[in-house]
């Protein structure tokens, strides 16, 4: 089981970009405590969403055979403060994607307001190890839950939209 | 220095300063990566990267900071010292940088001091010649 910080893929170009909704409610207990009586979206936790939404993005572009980590916050600036109701855009896209590694940018929205800009870099780990070693299976994807989200992207896409897209590795070879 | 290299130069502690987080005049051309800005294991893709994006060349694996190859392979490295096999590789692929202080005591440990901001500088302009 692992932890889900997205709601929703919108759209999902294979290699390119991916842009996800976050929904942020007042049941998510941490924004009781962040803060009493004024609750708003942890900064943390907006590098989160773009790191799902990016993660997956890197991690199907290689038909998720690679373990993808996040290796670096490249850059994260906040512009404004994200508040329970507030639904949150997450746009990513690839810069650079080679065999070792990735490197993303994108940005959190609110309607057409722009939240922060948030660039990563992802680690291909399996292609990194300098020595060290990692569990064989792929922990990141390996369990679904993560690939569950992007195969609800595609079961719902619009028919119209097919052409413009690759085929996902996700989806079932005809 | 020439009005190119000056220009590489600026847009590499441009680069390093995004990447590492340091300050413009922490950049000096002897400055080494690791020891004197900061630099971690990622940082170096991180850099590879940006170098990429601002000179729109392309820089393969191992290309600027040949580590792994040398690391893994016994005939080149036997108890953290590099062997005349090992220095001769080195030599051939860090044409970039001076090894003339590191040969004289080729400590694997010691490899982090080559890599300095002019060996940066001196890969960038030999690929854009």
């Amino acid at each position: 089981m692992r932890w889900i910080w997205i709601d929703r893929f919108v759209d999902f170009q294979s290699g390119r970009r991916a842009s996800a909704i976050k929904n942020v409610t007042l049941a998510e207990e941490h924004l009781h405590d962040h803060f009493p009586g004024f609750p708003i979206m942890p900064e943390c936790l907006m590098i989160e969403a773009m790191a799902q939404t990016a993660g997956i993005l890197v991690g199907e572009a290689r038909a998720f055979q690679e373990k993808v980590i996040l290796a670096k916050v490249k850059k994260a600036v906040f512009f404004h403060y994200v508040c329970p109701g507030d639904s949150l855009r997450i746009d990513a896209e690839i810069e650079t994607i080679t065999p070792e590694a990735a490197s993303t940018r994108g940005t959190l929205s609110r309607a057409s307001e722009t939240i922060a800009e948030i660039e990563l870099l992802f680690s291909h780990v399996d292609q990194n190890l300098g020595g060290s070693e990692f569990p064989r299976q792929n922990f990141v994807f390996e369990d679904n839950t993560f690939k569950s989200l992007l195969r609800s992207f595609l079961a719902e896409r619009p028919t119209d939209q097919n052409a413009e897209h690759p085929r996902s590795p996700l989806e079932p070879s005809t | 220095m020439d009005a190119t290299r000056d220009k590489i130069l600026e847009q590499i502690t441009e680069v390093l300063v995004d990447a590492l987080g340091v300050d413009e005049d922490e950049v000096l051309p002897e400055a080494t990566l690791m020891e004197d800005l900061g630099a971690e294991s990622i940082d170096f893709l991180d850099i590879v990267f940006r170098l990429e994006k601002a000179f729109d060349i392309k820089i393969e694996r191992e290309e600027l900071f040949p580590v792994e190859t040398l690391m893994n392979d016994p005939a080149l490295v036997q108890d953290n010292v590099l062997t005349d096999e090992g220095l001769a590789l080195l030599k051939e692929k860090m044409g970039h940088s001076d090894i003339t202080e590191f040969e004289k005591d080729p400590n694997v440990n010691r490899l982090g001091d080559l890599f300095t901001v002019n060996a940066v500088v001196n890969f960038v302009e030999t690929r854009l010649r």
